[in-house]
């Protein structure tokens, strides 16, 4: 990617970004897509195991993706530092992950195989995604089960004392490997438990509580970070000799997400500005079946399974406004809208038509509820078809979770459900190697773009970033390395001096302003203004609109923001501040990639751009492409330049969707 | 509602704390417990007072950050439910809720209600694993797991490392997180091989650290939020005398 580091030569283009030059990935061998990651793996080069514990390898994140690189690579005897910011690596937020993992494992002999794995990951994905990342992802879905079950991860078992398998949304076989409703909790404490074996080894160096806050690029390589501890506020650097991100998706940018508090785009966002390309911000996921908003001081959304749609009905009252109790609504005044409008798939369509059908009715004043935010997943036909027994042996636990949450009894009165963001499938640009366009800059799991196109497959998440974290990373880091050793570097290096001095600088510039708004007040209205205009539905009016507003809300955050207290010591708010500074960028580079992606595919739905009949309108010709962002500088009215990396789609073809 | 609040409020780990009086006039019953602090810490900041602080993440249940005793019970009054869970329709208007922060020798205060519980990483570190490297793993149908021994397995790996367990025992031992792990791996063909130094060497680490020993109190299982059963407590101890029988030493 060298040409990537000089200046974009064709800078063309109107509006609200430039056109600089196309790339490409130029690491996946051009065999069939079959042998290419065996054949890459065998020309990685390798590092002599005398010369590894003199390669320092920084990891930033511990869940699903990091945890896996750092165990690993301390296995293999790299020096590997690693960070999270919460207080152990056991708490990333791939803990909270429920429903399971995919693997072509073909248990069940129905028809499954790593073929079959890629084909539905690249439709699913809307063929947005590349074809050599995502058949490398199922190749190694098979390992991964492997590994986990050896590590003594506890998944569901049948009598015989196989492994349980389910189904999930966008598939017609039974792979999805799963822990009860707690498969990423599961998933993580293995990796965990290896990580902690290595911390034991001495192989790895665990910095909890600490965060990046920045990247040191030396010479045209990535050489460090700069962090916080949480813990003093102490500014500190960390150097090595390479750099792994994996620190997670982007979606709380919307304040209200599923996401675990902490989720921070701030790691990703540093090195974008540093020379990495931001690859697609504005695919994000919604998924259908959240528990509402109740009211103003919500702070986070909570997913309840997608396994409930397989029994529950979707309705909403006919009438506009008609505010009685559900139970007294009779049957001919209910719109079961689903069932209506797709009579073949009902209330199984994929998770973004069942999202926007659920918005469009509350549009439309039908929905339920405080503020009219919300539609019934109603199971009182399951109840009598089946009993309450059967109905709790398969759901007890999602409906105790929702009482404990709202105070209803689902078993009585009918669940209220909304969509919420739950996942980004963009990311920083990778090629094949996970290497982003900064040499030395690799990138892992949600916070790079790679395998999920324009919309994520179910169990596919915690899939890619343990294939990330056990195989990928620990095959191409090393091969990186293998060009090593690199120059000395030291704390003197001008740019080691340089990204601590303007850390500081921010960080004083927030405690300064003492304004009179809160961090989360700030942030609330940024979340808002994406949703409305860049969440489950998006035009050119209401992108336009967000980006007029949002270099102004950016400017009145520096002005007014009030945070208490210093920086030198335990002090979240300016934990949160600075978090919510990179998010009001993020957002703004979010609905350029919007408003410049003239279709609708997967989770990016134009207004502009549906059938006649309000489905998604993919426009092949002109759009299949990755849309990676290089940043357009600090200067204000700078414009993002947009470098495409063109999709070859060689053994799936592309195709409508259609679920009528 | 109305609610009163007494907050331990302490500025570092070498500060004295005290419990510090607010009142929040405007609490909806539908608020969890952390969204209340959420409410005061607003009011709070535009106050220019320092904010509460807390551990939090997920806010699920399942990270096990959050960590408050709460009305002298750690994670509150709601059996098999974090504090992050907790929601404030169980508490009546006019009610003064006493909120502190773990109390317990080997998970000292940071600041207000965040502790350092690093020592439960150390007690895994010391044999809460499966010794076994990436890529070297057999077909994961070439051992068999009877359902019942899975199910329990899972049933003790749910614990989320939270330490109300510690914080409710009057001698602050650590004996159910380590009953847990030791009863999740034990049960499986997986953990076997290591099954006499793990439990011994996870022991022995325990007391090495801050934590008192067990007396057989039974606080700990009451206030887990996962249900980890005081019975797992006895798998320790019987995979502790196996070993110590067997001659295994801890490693
Ligand atoms: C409620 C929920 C349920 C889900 N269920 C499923 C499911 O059933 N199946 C599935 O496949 N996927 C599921 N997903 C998606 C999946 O959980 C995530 O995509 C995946 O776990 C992400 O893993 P990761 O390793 O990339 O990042 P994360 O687990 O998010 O870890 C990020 C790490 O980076 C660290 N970090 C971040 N920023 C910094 C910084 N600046 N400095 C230092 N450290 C930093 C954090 O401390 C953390 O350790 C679910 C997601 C949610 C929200
Ligand atoms: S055993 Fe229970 S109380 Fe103790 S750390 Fe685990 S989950 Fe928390
Ligand atoms: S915040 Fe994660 S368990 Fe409470």
């Amino acid at each position: 990617m060298s040409e990537l580091q000089q200046e974009p030569t064709a800078v063309q283009g109107e509006g609200r970004w430039l056109l600089g030059d196309p790339i490409a990935d130029d690491r996946a061998p051009d065999s069939p897509v079959g042998d290419r990651w065996s054949d890459r793996k065998f020309s990685a080069r390798l590092v002599n195991p005398a010369n590894r514990r003199k390669m320092t390898a920084i990891i930033v994140g511990t869940g699903l993706a990091g945890g896996a690189a750092a165990a690993t690579l301390g296995e293999a005897g790299y020096h590997v530092k690693s960070f999270c910011f919460q207080d152990s690596p056991r708490r990333a937020h791939s803990i909270a992950a429920q429903g399971g993992i995919n693997a072509a494992k073909n248990y069940r002999n129905d028809g499954d195989s790593v073929h079959r794995l890629f084909y539905d990951t690249v439709k699913g994905g809307d063929f947005r995604s590349r074809e050599s990342n995502v058949h490398r992802l199922a190749e190694v879905s098979l390992n991964i089960i492997d590994q986990c079950v050896a590590q003594g991860v506890p998944f569901a078992r049948e009598y015989s004392g196989l492994l349980d398998t389910r189904s999930f949304g966008g598939t017609q076989v039974s792979r999805t490997f799963y822990a009860r409703g707690q498969t990423g909790q599961q998933l993580l404490i293995g990796a965990y438990s290896a990580l902690e074996r290595q911390i034991a080894a001495g192989t790895v160096e665990m910095h909890p509580r600490t965060e990046m806050l920045d990247l040191i690029v030396a010479d045209g390589r990535a050489r460090g970070i700069v962090t916080r501890s949480i813990l003093t506020g102490k500014i500190e650097t960390h150097l090595a000799d390479v750099v792994v991100l994996c620190t997670g998706g982007y979606g709380n940018v919307y304040y209200l997400s599923t996401n675990a508090k902490g989720s921070n785009v701030t790691a990703a966002w540093r090195a974008h500005k540093r020379g990495a390309l931001f690859a697609n911000p504005c695919y994000t996921q919604i998924h259908p079946t959240c528990i509402p908003v109740s009211g103003e001081y919500q702070s986070k959304l909570t997913l309840m399974s997608e396994s409930l749609r397989n029994d529950g009905r979707v309705w909403v009252p006919k009438e506009r406004g008609d505010n009685r109790p559900p139970n007294q609504i009779p049957e001919e005044e209910r719109d079961y809208y689903l069932e209506r409008q797709y009579p073949s798939f009902g209330n199984l369509v994929p998770r973004d038509i069942a999202s926007r059908a659920a918005k469009n009715m509350c549009d439309a004043e039908q929905g339920v509820g405080p503020g009219g935010l919300g539609v019934y997943l109603d199971f009182k036909d399951a109840i009598g078809r089946l009993g309450r027994h059967a109905v709790e042996a398969k759901y007890g636990n999602l409906f105790e979770m929702y009482q404990r949450i709202t105070g209803d009894d689902p078993y009585e009165v009918p669940m209220r459900i909304y969509p919420a963001i739950h996942y980004t499938m963009g990311g920083l640009w990778v090629d094949y190697d996970l290497r982003s366009t900064i040499p030395g800059l690799f990138v892992g799991g949600e916070a790079n773009f790679s395998d999920h196109g324009a919309n994520r497959l179910g169990a596919s998440a915690l899939m890619q970033g343990l294939a990330d974290g056990y195989f990928v990373l620990p095959t191409t880091v090393p091969n990186y390395l293998a060009d090593g050793p690199f120059d000395p570097i030291d704390e003197s290096h001008p740019a080691v001096v340089e990204a601590v001095e303007s850390t500081k600088g921010r960080i004083d510039k927030l405690l300064s302003a003492n304004g009179n708004r809160t961090v989360d007040s700030f942030h609330r209205e940024l979340g808002q203004l994406i949703w409305d205009q860049c969440g489950m539905a998006r035009s050119k009016e209401g992108l336009e609109k967000a980006l007029d507003r949002l270099p102004s809300l950016r400017e009145e955050f520096w002005r007014d923001v009030k945070i208490v207290g210093t920086g030198d010591g335990f002090n979240q708010s300016l934990e949160k501040a600075g978090r919510v500074a990179d998010f009001l960028e993020l957002g703004e580079l979010m609905c350029t990639d919007a408003l410049h992606r003239e279709e609708s595919c997967g989770g990016h739905f134009r207004v502009e751009h549906q059938t006649e009949d309000g489905e998604a309108q993919r426009d092949d010709e002109n759009f299949s492409y990755v849309a990676a962002w290089e940043y357009g500088g600090d200067q204000s009215g700078a414009k993002p330049i947009l470098h495409k990396e063109d999709l070859e789609f060689s053994y799936v073809h592309p195709s409508q969707r259609s679920y009528k | 509602m109305r609610i009163t609040l007494r907050v331990w409020r302490q500025k570092n780990a070498d500060a004295k704390g005290k419990m510090e009086k607010y009142k929040l006039d405007d609490v909806d019953e539908d608020m969890s417990f952390l969204e209340m602090l959420d409410v005061l810490n607003e009011k709070l900041i535009l106050q220019g007072e320092d904010p509460v602080s807390f551990d939090h993440d997920c806010r699920e249940g399942i990270c096990g950050s959050c960590a408050m005793v709460i009305n002298g019970t750690p994670h509150g009054p709601q059996k098999n439910t974090t504090t992050c869970q907790l929601h404030m329709r169980h508490f009546k208007d006019g009610d003064t809720i006493d909120v502190e922060p773990w109390r317990a020798r080997a998970f000292p205060v940071i600041k207000d209600l965040v502790t350092d519980r690093s020592a439960f990483d150390q007690i895994i570190q010391a044999g809460g694993y499966v010794s076994v490297n990436t890529g070297s793993a057999p077909e994961a149908h070439a051992t068999p797991v009877d359902k019942v021994s899975a199910d329990d397995a899972f049933d003790a790996a749910t614990c989320i490392g939270c330490g109300a367990c510690v914080a409710a025992c009057p001698n602050g031992s650590s004996m159910l997180f380590t009953a847990a792990k030791v009863t999740h791996l034990g049960l499986l063909p997986q953990g076997q091989p290591e099954r006499q130094t793990r439990a011994i060497s996870m022991l022995a680490k325990q007391d090495e650290l801050d934590f008192g020993g067990c007396t057989n109190v039974g606080a700990c299982a009451e206030v887990c939020p996962k249900g980890i059963p005081l019975a797992s407590i006895s798998r320790l101890n019987h995979d502790v005398l196996g070993a110590t029988l067997a001659g295994a030493r801890a490693d």
